[in-house]
């Protein structure tokens, strides 16, 4: 076994966990049954996502998908409370 | 191939930091399927959020660290962001959702403060 | 010197982020970030944050542990909870509980604390009863929970913002 062969297997399971993750996301945020817990799905959907773009960072070696999963999280922040003040006013921006 | 001159302790540390975090998140993604309530619900997404999100990120930065011979911490400004973002949105979500149980008069609804 | 740096601290984050984006450092880097952190919290003096005042740093640092070491452990019992490992009948519900800290800035970090541990869950605070409403995944003891946050958190919150 060399370090190769073993980065290569874990990073790979972890990517497989967290693909695995994001389809039961998807699957809460298609299901609902209420608004609420679509977004919640859509959340998690986002983090999950983050998450496996830094994995695919580390398995190729390369930082340039730091800048993608900070971007995806910035984006997954703002559009889950944009969607939470809606739920609670009807509407974004007062 | 990345990794082929590293030494073998650190990719087993890395491999290990990366599984269990994923394992982490993925038990949360678990427990969005599972638990019957949203307000049981909400609570899943925070794993991922918390330890899994540390774990994955400790690893990455190891192994950057490693791979490029300096010490590489901006992995760990992904995590002082979702810290502070994570508690924002499952509140906004959470004070959404009571709102709306109460206004429809849901049984499920929290009660008054 | 207030009027070069309104807000130290901030200016001093905004540097280091700098520099953590655009690592290596190299001289160019550190002009730059230098001007980053002398220029941006002028701009924040639009929005007049309001000055904190730590008085104990020494338990902030004790909080952080603290707060470590419950997330840490929440983390594996709610795990257990939805793979279904946990034993005995499991009740959720809602907690009421009766807050003294009045400290906007406090309160936001319980908020965050509370929020960021798996199994809690902050859902409403009326800052006129000061009357926090929890929600929590593993529910076998009210009282247990309204101590644990009392104790473990809110106090040395209190004792941290005068």
């Amino acid at each position: 076994m060399n370090a190769a062969s073993v980065l290569d297997g874990g990073l790979g399971l972890a990517q497989g966990a967290l693909v695995l993750a994001m389809a039961l996301a998807a699957w809460r945020m298609l299901r609902g049954p209420r608004a609420q817990d679509r977004i919640l799905g859509l959340d998690t959907l986002y983090l999950n996502g983050m998450l496996a773009i830094v994995v695919h960072g580390m398995r190729t070696g390369s930082g340039l998908y730091f800048e993608a999963a900070l971007i995806i999280g910035m984006i997954g922040f703002t559009a889950t409370v944009a969607l939470a003040k809606f739920l609670m006013q009807g509407e974004v921006i007062q | 191939m990345t990794g082929a001159d590293l030494p073998l302790w650190a990719a087993w540390l890395v491999s290990v930091l990366a599984v269990t975090g994923a394992a982490f998140s993925l038990t949360g993604a678990i427990g969005l399927v599972r638990l019957k309530t949203f307000y049981e619900r909400v609570h899943a997404p925070t794993l991922g959020a918390t330890l899994g999100m540390a774990l994955i990120l400790c690893g990455s930065m190891l192994l950057l660290s490693m791979l490029e011979g300096r010490l590489v911490l901006r992995d760990a400004l992904i995590g002082l962001f979702l810290t502070v973002t994570t508690p924002v949105t499952l509140l906004l979500l959470a004070r959404a959702a009571a709102h709306r149980d109460r206004h429809e008069g849901n049984p499920d609804a929290p009660p008054k403060p | 010197m207030r009027a070069a740096l309104p807000y130290p601290l901030l200016s001093a984050a905004l540097a280091l982020t700098w520099l953590l984006l655009n690592a290596p450092p190299t001289p160019g880097q550190l002009v730059l970030a230098l001007l980053v952190g002398l220029a941006i919290p002028h701009v924040m003096r639009a929005l007049r944050p309001r000055s904190v005042r730590l008085r104990a740093p020494g338990r902030l640092a004790r909080l952080g542990i603290i707060v470590l070491y419950d997330m840490l452990r929440s983390n594996i019992d709610v795990a257990r909870v939805i793979l279904g490992l946990r034993r005995g009948t499991r009740r959720t519900g809602f907690v009421a509980i009766p807050l003294d800290l009045r400290e906007p800035f406090g309160i936001t970090i319980l908020a965050i604390i509370l929020t960021a541990t798996p199994g809690t869950l902050w859902v409403q605070y009326d800052s006129d009863t000061g009357r926090l409403l929890m929600h929590v995944l593993d529910l076998t003891d009210g009282d247990a929970w309204v101590r644990r946050v009392k104790d473990r958190y809110e106090r040395p919150l209190m004792e941290i913002f005068a």
